[in-house]
């Protein structure tokens, strides 16, 4: 038992590893928040009328609403105009870099530092990357390699650019800017993020990856990702972030949209590791995201998979609505909380078409001070006949100080439907621990071992290099847990 | 005008003659009440824990409220024949909010416990009402607490003291009767003693066909190692609206059985919240909703482990016919210091048609990490295989489903620990199966 | 003639399984239909009971005199139709006793029967039980849940003593079992045989035959019955496998 208790205070005590600053000359606007900002953003940007346009409506629907509190939440107030909305770490260079050359030495030093290839030709393995530090997006590899096939990968701002007619078919055709608060906010004043178009029949042949970095101090970051995948295309995608430690509040409010057009699939993968506090709660990053997907065609099929270690505060719901029919979503989720970290995040998956059908597999792991809740919601509408939904929501408790929760919403408004829920929370046994001590395992490891085969089946659903990474966060997280 | 405005008008108006009505233990709580009404308003579906249950309509109509306590003509017998065979209880009645008097069983309770009048009791043992009155039901975390406890003139007490055991089920009967449409506030205030055993059966029938609307407070006080087994068995029509807040307090050792059955009803809302108060006490819930046209039944529970090495079950079955709407939101509270709780929860559903609709929200908030705690919600249909596989050997595809949603419902009727009830319940499920129960089956006027 | 079947086919999902079977059962006769999987013999034991995730696409089925096809399920039972499934289903909450007076009793009334009472009705259970060496707990529990596949397949025989159907189908009723549990079913069903009953045995092996002792066996390729002979034909293909039987087809 003590063993035990040393091993949990290690826990709590380990420190965040990507919690670097980089000393790099950044164009940061003023603190603050109002109409001139939204106008300042949009002009940095050299953006059409029309998405200015978007984003002042979307400002002025955000004045009228109020931060939501239905969360298991204790969010810290957050100061709207205390925070700068955009900064720009490549010092105002239009299109962001051309070529390598072009890039502060410092900021490459930065991604290489976090594993992150720029370099093609370091790249080892086939992902390209579009590489976002604080508000503009520095570097997107194999773009090139990709257009040869159609598929448009780059940076969103790029693409209001480059591609007008598909961002404005799309853009906030999943989310709209009246979806919720922080939904709004990130419409307003949305800096930069990914853009992803796989054409009809396309099968991507490497994997597409968008790494977030916060580095600017007292700035948010609001990025946009806007997938779309048309009829018979396929993608897996990969989303990873990290920031330094800051003794105050980081805010991020992102959104993520993906449409699914008919038999077309996407894979959707995170590993979130913003900054998380410090051991006694301070700093951190608010985590405050709007994931949905819209599987709009027929056939069409789509996974989240997210692995939480980060963040102080979390928030975030990746959900699915299944309109085409014999649809098909899936939600696996890890989600760590350690020391005085909260998280308040599930899936929300509304069957609309017939014979839809959604898998949620959630394992919840809480550690020191933490709560850790799920929170999901099924909905069958009385259209969607034939629809099936299985949930399977486990967690597990590491100390007694923490919490976990479950708060799962059935709703279901048509008998043909098929809905079930399972729940349990546990620990780890002390005979479990035993036989493994007894086996020569120490207590440190075994408890390593037990997590991630708790956490195996979310994370075997990662690509390969993911997977990896992902463990080696468990690990981090949660010290000394050997895979 | 908003519904709440309308209860406001008569509390202000009435309050010489609720009082005078009344007494001074139950009075005294009335301006506070009415304070944490006035200050709360209903609840909107907004409020997390009213979601699936629409308050402020079901309480806009206009209903009599018989504050001054006009003396209905009844004679329970007449209107009511529980005819629950093998099942010799004390048969007591509830005519609306006020305890029937007039007959008292024949058989004597064991020495020193009471059941009688709240509002007798109020006067007669004024201290040991005060001691639990209002004590759990708290007006200031629920506005139909408030409403209820600023109006409530009677209802019902039951005391077991320490060591009794009572060994025949008390039976209560709540009738509703009336002539126009009727708001009863009933209250309903149970106090076993260390080591006492009881067993309670309410029977909810309604014996006009009039718009009922009935809220019923009932707090429960269970003392170590006493033993308490509640039965709740509304066979009502569908005029009838009941809210029923429940509050259960269990002490060390103690173990409570709730069995919620619901079989003929309007909209019926029931809140059930047990703390576990003591180590080692153990609760049981159990809940079994049959419900068809647009009848609507919305359990709402909180078990609340504030100790260590408690445990609590939870089983909730709704069957849902035609346009009929269940609701079930079962949270589980796991204290910091509730280390060795052991706490199940499970809800499964059917939904026969189209139209009816299941909300299922099993929840668990745990902050304490030597604990087993589970739930499971399902909603679906029959088994076709199961229902083919009896084709097979003759039985019609009608009489397969009757069967195997008997066999559902019959899970729960299962948990009832006085034989002949279960049996008597087995039969009237079966029965409300087949159609062949209308509606209650001792009601005069469903004859 | 007991049971007449001329050109059927049918399929699943849309998949033609059945290819035109002709088959004619008379009473007193067993008949055994061997064939490898995906033959179509699980597809022809369920379109004759009537399992509706199979569609009849053409031909026609007659069950002593009657139009087996136009039957619902329930019907086909009460005729003396009666099907021991390769997997039987578990159903919780439902007892053997229940279930099993449900069926009798809705075949009596469908035969303008009286209902049995409940004491002649254990009394029977009681006896049958015995033909499968039916432990008296298992008739009490829930149908087939928690029972091993060896208990599965007996209780579907015991189901069958009593519910003493003409025309019995045995879907692969010897796979799993054990040998004595083989014994027992084999010989319980030898115990129900009268010289009016038939049977139609799909099995993929000889030892199930040795004891039932089939009169005609048939060998069903593609979705027809390509080949009928006397018992020896299954000591062929016991030998043999069925390659010798295709290559014949192809000369």
């Amino acid at each position: 038992m003590e063993e035990k208790n040393k091993f949990v205070k290690e826990v709590a005590e380990k420190k965040y590893e990507y919690g670097f600053t980089t000393d790099i000359q950044t164009e940061i606007i003023e603190k603050g928040l109002n109409e001139d900002v939204v106008r300042l953003i949009s002009s940095k940007k050299e953006e059409p009328e029309w998405m200015l346009e978007f984003r002042l409506k979307a400002f002025r629907h955000w004045l009228t609403m109020k931060q939501p509190e239905w969360g298991h939440l204790k969010m810290p107030e957050i100061d709207y105009q205390g925070i700068s909305y955009y900064a720009d770490p490549t010092k105002g260079k239009k299109d962001g870099p051309k070529n390598l050359d072009e890039i502060d030495p410092e900021l490459m030093k930065t991604f290489d530092k976090l594993g992150i290839p720029l370099e093609e030709r370091l790249a080892l393995s086939g992902t390209a990357v579009d590489a976002v530090m604080d508000s503009v997006s520095v570097k997107t590899t194999f773009k090139e390699k990709l257009s040869e096939r159609g598929i448009i990968f780059c940076s969103i701002s790029e693409a209001v650019r480059e591609y007008p007619d598909l961002v404005k078919q799309y853009l906030g055709s999943v989310v709209p800017y009246r979806d919720n608060f922080f939904a709004a906010l990130n419409s307003a004043v949305f800096s930069d993020g990914s853009f992803v178009y796989i054409p009809k029949g396309v099968r991507c042949p490497m994997e597409l990856s968008t790494y977030f970095r916060i580095n600017a101090r007292n700035t948010g970051q609001f990025e946009r990702t806007l997938i779309v995948c048309d009829d018979g295309g396929y993608v897996s995608y990969l989303e990873g972030c990290t920031a330094p430690m800051r003794d105050e509040n980081q805010l991020h409010a992102a959104i993520v949209e993906i449409v699914v057009n008919e038999n077309a699939e996407v894979k959707y993968s995170t590993v979130q590791n913003w900054y998380p506090g410090d051991a006694e709660g301070k700093g951190g990053v608010l985590n405050l995201v709007t994931k949905r997907g819209h599987l709009r065609g027929a056939n069409s099929k789509l996974s989240w998979t997210q692995v939480e270690t980060g963040s102080a505060i979390t928030w975030k719901y990746p959900s699915c609505v299944l309109s085409g029919d014999n649809s098909q979503a899936e939600f696996y989720s890890v989600a760590v909380t350690n020391n005085y970290q909260q998280a308040d995040t599930g899936t929300k998956m509304i069957h609309l078409g017939k014979n839809t059908k959604s898998t949620i597999i959630s394992k919840g792991i809480s550690a020191g001070k933490s709560q850790n809740s799920y929170r999901g919601l099924v909905r069958v509408a009385p259209g969607a006949d034939g629809a099936r939904n299985y949930s399977s929501c486990d967690s597990l408790l590491l100390g007694s100080t923490c919490g976990a929760h479950t708060f799962p919403y059935m709703d279901v408004h048509n008998d043909t439907a098929i809905v079930e829920h399972e729940a349990t929370t546990s620990k780890i046994s002390e005979e479990q621990l035993f036989y493994c001590n007894q086996r020569g395992i120490p207590t440190e490891e075994a408890v390593g071992l037990i997590v991630n085969g708790y956490a195996k089946d979310v994370i075997n659903k990662l690509p390969m290099e993911f997977a990896v990474e992902a463990q080696k966060l468990l690990n981090v997280s949660l010290e000394g847990t050997v895979g | 005008m908003n519904s709440e405005q309308q209860y406001i008008d008569l509390f202000r108006q009435c309050r010489t003659m609720i009082d005078s009505h009344s007494a001074p233990v139950l009075n005294a709580l009335r301006e506070q009440a009415f304070q944490d009404f006035l200050q709360q308003g209903f609840p909107t579906q907004k409020v997390e824990r009213y979601k699936y249950t629409d308050v402020p309509a079901a309480f806009a109509p206009d209903y009599g409220v018989n504050l001054n306590r006009l003396d209905i003509p009844v004679n329970p017998y007449e209107v009511f024949k529980c005819d629950v065979p093998n099942l010799s209880t004390s048969l007591y009645f509830m005519v609306n909010d006020a305890f029937y008097s007039k007959i008292q069983p024949a058989v004597a309770l064991p020495e020193g416990m009471i059941v009688c009048s709240l509002h007798e009791a109020a006067q007669q043992y004024p201290e040991l009402v005060a001691r639990y009155y209002g004590k759990q039901a708290r007006t200031g975390k629920d506005a139909l607490n408030a409403l209820n406890t600023m109006l409530a003139q009677d209802g019902l007490f039951v005391y077991v003291p320490r060591g009794v055991v009572a060994e025949r089920t008390l039976q209560i009967v709540n009738i509703l009767r009336s002539d126009v449409d009727l708001m009863v506030n009933r209250r309903v205030l149970i106090v076993l003693e260390d080591n006492a055993e009881a067993r309670i059966l309410f029977c909810d029938h309604a014996a006009d066909d009039r718009s009922f609307l009935t809220t019923q407070i009932a707090e429960v006080y269970v003392g170590n190692n006493a033993r308490l087994q509640l039965y709740e068995l509304e066979e009502t029509h569908v005029k009838n609206k009941r809210f029923g807040n429940l509050y259960v307090d269990q002490q060390a050792d103690s173990n409570v059985s709730l069995n919620t059955i619901t079989l003929h009803n309007g909209l019926t809302r029931n809140r059930s919240e047990v703390t576990l108060s003591g180590e080692r006490a153990e609760t049981n819930l159990y809940g079994c909703v049959i419900a068809d046209k647009q009848q609507h039944v919305d359990h709402n529970t909180l078990i609340d482990h504030r100790v260590s090495h408690c445990t609590s079950n939870q089983l909730y079955k709704y069957v849902l016919d035609d346009q009929a709407v269940g609701a079930f939101a079962g949270r589980i509270l796991v204290r910091e210091n509730a280390q060795h709780t052991v706490s199940n929860e499970r809800n499964a559903n059917l939904c026969a048609t189209k139209e009816a609709r299941m909300y299922a929200q099993p929840m668990l908030e745990i902050y304490a990490d030597d604990v087993k705690c589970s739930h499971g919600s399902t909603v679906g249909q029959l088994n076709e295989q199961a229902l083919f596989y009896m084709q097979q050997r003759g039985i019609s595809r009608e009489e397969a489903q009757m069967l195997l949603r008997f066999a559902f419902a019959g899970e729960v009727i299962d948990c009832i620990a006085i034989d002949a009830l279960r049996d008597r319940l087995h039969h009237l499920v079966e029965k409300r199966f087949r159609g062949e129960l209308s509606r209650c089956s001792g009601c005069k006027i469903c004859k | 003639m007991m049971l007449e079947i001329k050109d059927l086919h049918a399929s699943i999902n849309g998949k033609e399984i059945l290819k035109g079977i002709n088959l004619t059962v008379n009473p007193g006769e067993i008949h055994a239909l061997m064939g490898q999987n995906g033959a179509g013999k699980s597809t022809l034991s369920n379109v004759l009971v009537g399992n509706p995730a199979y569609e009849v696409t053409s031909g026609s089925v007659t069950f002593n005199g009657k139009d087996l096809l136009a039957m619902k399920p329930e019907e086909r039972a009460h005729e003396g139709l009666f099907l021991s499934f390769q997997q039987p289903v578990e159903i919780p909450g439902v007892s053997m006793v229940n279930f099993m007076r449900a069926a009798i009793n809705a075949k009596r009334q469908y035969h303008g029967l009286e209902p049995m009472s409940a004491g002649d009705f254990l009394k029977m259970m009681r006896e049958k039980r015995k033909i499968v060496e039916l432990d008296s707990k298992l008739a009490n529990r829930s149908v087939n849940e928690g029972f091993s596949g060896g208990e599965k397949k007996r209780n579907e025989i015991f189901q069958m003593a009593m519910l003493e159907p003409t025309l019995s189908i045995l879907d692969e009723t010897d796979s799993g079992l054990d040998v004595d549990a083989l014994r027992i079913v084999a010989e319980g069903f030898n115990k129900l045989r009268t010289p009016e009953t038939s049977a139609l045995v799909i099995t993929h092996y000889q030892r199930l035959l040795d004891y039932l002792k089939p009169d005609i066996v048939h060998v069903l390729l593609g979705g027809r019955i390509v080949k009928t002979g006397g018992p020896e034909l299954a000591l062929e293909i016991e030998n043999k496998g069925f390659d010798w039987i295709k290559a014949e087809l192809e000369d």
